[in-house]
């Protein structure tokens, strides 16, 4: 699969973590992985680093992230290579008691 | 929150429909620039928890993708979500706060005793996520939209 260093791609923020984005609700990034887009986000929007990162900088549990509609948990996990396109979703899941 | 008796009406019948479980979903609406939720419609979820129903609720990310979904349709957003405390007080539990997701969120609980829905509240989770605060719920005339 072709890739370059000039994959765009779109990543969805949910609501709440748009005050942190400058109100947007897309933000376009260049990546090949997720993670990668993910880490370009957070450099660019840092107040979306605990958020989205727990202490042990890994995703926390509830933050799924979904390339088009498919959940990365199911393939690749954060390693998902991105094509140019792709649209990235921070989606999360909700438990309590 | 900004809301309508009739959402509130709606929670309180969700929690009622599903005692002695836990009823769950999404609230629909707009965050506005001073931070406060308005909630002008509801969307009803499963509760996806395999057991222990009566003690735990759980809306997955497929959950979350259908309100948005739904909200979009309707030129909203997703901001927040309810669920019931059957037979339990109307304050988020420690398993609440472990597992809520973003702050920013308005997080309802509506207590349902013996089947009748009681008290209703709303609440925020502090920005370092240690703590909910109580949020005020207004009520606004439904022609105010």
């Amino acid at each position: 699969m072709p890739t370059t260093d000039t994959t765009t791609v779109t990543l969805r923020i949910p609501t709440p973590l748009r005050s942190a984005t400058d109100g947007q609700a897309t933000v376009e990034v260049k990546a090949e992985t997720v993670d990668a887009a993910l880490r370009t986000l957070v450099d660019r929007y840092p107040d979306l680093a605990d958020n989205l990162y727990d202490a042990d900088d890994e995703l926390r549990q509830f933050v799924n992230i979904y390339v088009d509609d498919d959940d990365v948990r199911f393939g690749d996990g954060v390693d998902t290579p991105l094509e140019p396109g792709d649209e990235v979703s921070i989606v999360p899941s909700i438990a309590g008691g | 929150m900004e809301t309508t008796e009739s959402i509130l009406d709606a929670i309180r019948q969700h929690g009622t429909d599903t005692y002695p479980e836990e009823g769950c979903g999404f609230l629909l609406g707009t965050m506005m620039d001073d931070g406060n939720n308005r909630v002008t419609a509801l969307h009803r979820a499963t509760n996806r928890r395999s057991e222990n129903r009566e003690r735990r609720y759980e809306l997955t990310a497929d959950d979350y993708r259908e309100a948005d979904a739904a909200a979009q349709e309707q030129g909203l957003d997703v901001v927040g979500v309810y669920h019931s405390h059957p037979d339990h007080p109307a304050r988020p539990s420690e398993t609440d706060l472990q597992e809520a997701p973003f702050p920013g969120y308005t997080y309802v609980i509506v207590s349902v005793h013996d089947g009748a829905p009681e008290a209703l509240t709303a609440w925020a989770l502090a920005p370092d996520r240690s703590e909910f605060h109580r949020e005020e719920i207004s009520l606004r005339t439904p022609e105010v939209t």
